[in-house]
């Protein structure tokens, strides 16, 4: 069993990731008049022309794909907090900013279905992907501090899509150090009271060669 | 389990106005919640009787409703709608289901010798055991029957094996990737008490998978 992979390492697909997402909240403006729906997942509607109303995404595309309505787009996908966001995701190479579970779904979803009703698309586009390999390339320099002590990763405000992405990595690394660290972790006494978070693990080990 | 009382959003809790939001979970976000804790999860949990139950009601009833509307001749577009949400429900269920079948198909033998038996529907039941038959009658047919004495043991590598030692078992000591709904405090990770972590709500954490086990089965903590 040992050599072989394991299969649950990537348990959920990106269309499944993205599946979860649809189901978030955005906010429509119907040009046209639906009563109301009782759906399993919740009742919506009744939509009026101009009238601002509340549903889930995949149903605002479904409406909006057979120009049914326009799309407002989230607060958070505005160009003033984007540019916020990325700074401070800069200034900071130790922590993630808040950002919705789903955001890298979400902007995706808005940006390949309606872009026109997104205010300076280019530019948020450019700052979502910005935000987006910052933080990865947090996550990868996070990788590098995984060592036979880590039992343990807080991973604040890390989305939906990132966890995806990085879960097969993580938690074959995860494992591996748990399995060599084992009888390790017996003879260091002094690595019993290390402290869980990312931000101050002890010093870096490097792999024993083989 | 106690898979009645749920506390919190649970999904879909990011958005800005929550206050649109009921405070009770409907049905479809106790099944998504299910349905990925189970996807997460390296064994298989105890079956959510309710709200499989529920869901399946509801599916029902919405078929109903899709079929008389597109008899009424109501307009194309909200049935299409109608029928988008019960794809999307009806997705959800099939993938749970299928999910744990998996899971059975997988780890039959230790399921069956485990108290991990009685996580099992009725119907999961008389899968696995016949699952369970076939296989093994398989095995026999094709290879166990051929071979030398004493090495023709379906969940043993030799006679001289103490053990069932060719059944295979999830792998409990993997890393999962967990939220909790509230703050949980500070947890023990390990035995000795030397491992504490401490959960704060919403922040995504990875843990080994055996040490907040017991924290899955309560409902305190959601995989993701």
């Amino acid at each position: 069993m040992a050599g072989q992979s394991d299969p649950h390492l990537s348990i959920f697909s990106a269309a499944e990731v993205e599946f979860l997402a649809e189901d978030e909240l955005v906010k429509i403006i119907p040009n046209m008049s639906i009563d109301a729906l009782n759906l399993i997942c919740g009742d919506f509607g009744p939509f009026y022309p101009h009238i601002l109303t509340e549903v889930p995404i995949w149903l605002a595309m479904a409406l909006k794909k057979r120009g049914k309505c326009t799309i407002q787009p989230p607060d958070w996908m505005s160009l003033e907090n984007l540019t916020q966001v990325l700074e401070a995701e800069r200034d900071s190479p130790r922590e993630f900013q808040p950002l919705p579970f789903h955001y890298v779904e979400i902007s995706r979803l808005l940006f390949d279905h309606a872009r026109e009703d997104i205010p300076d698309v280019h530019m948020v586009r450019t700052l979502v992907e910005d935000i987006r390999d910052v933080r990865f390339h947090k996550v990868e320099s996070g990788f590098e501090e995984i060592n036979t002590r880590t039992h343990a990763v807080k991973l604040k405000n890390l989305s939906a899509m990132e966890v995806n992405i990085v879960r097969p990595f993580f938690v074959r690394a995860l494992q591996a150090f748990y399995k060599h660290g084992d009888p390790q972790m017996i003879l260091q006494p002094d690595t019993a009271s290390r402290p869980t978070n990312v931000g101050d693990r002890g010093p870096r080990r490097d792999l024993r060669p083989r | 389990m106690a898979s009645g009382s749920d506390e919190g959003l649970g999904f879909g809790s990011e958005d800005i106005d929550a206050s649109s939001i009921s405070a009770l979970p409907t049905e479809v976000e106790l099944l998504k919640r299910a349905w990925r804790n189970e996807k997460a999860s390296p064994e298989i949990l105890q079956f959510q009787e309710d709200v499989v139950t529920n869901a399946r009601l509801q599916i029902e009833h919405m078929e109903e409703t899709v079929e008389a509307y597109e008899e009424d001749g109501k307009d194309a577009l909200t049935v299409s709608l109608y029928q988008m949400d019960l794809d999307r429900t009806e997705f959800l269920l099939r993938s749970y289901l299928r999910t744990r079948l998996q899971k059975i198909e997988k780890y039959m033998i230790h399921i069956s010798k485990t108290e991990l038996w009685n996580r099992l529907s009725k119907a999961e039941q008389n899968f696995a055991t016949s699952c369970k038959e076939n296989m093994e009658n398989h095995l026999k047919q094709s290879v166990l029957s051929r071979l030398p004495y004493g090495y023709q043991d379906f969940c043993k590598q030799s006679i001289s094996s103490e053990e069932d030692d060719m059944v295979p078992q999830p792998q409990l000591d993997t890393f999962v990737f967990c939220k909790s709904k509230k703050t949980v405090g500070s947890f023990q990770l390990d035995e000795g008490g030397d491992e504490v972590v401490d959960l704060i709500a919403d922040d995504l954490y990875v843990l080994r998978y055996k040490s907040i086990k017991p924290l899955v089965e309560t409902g305190q903590i959601d995989l993701v």
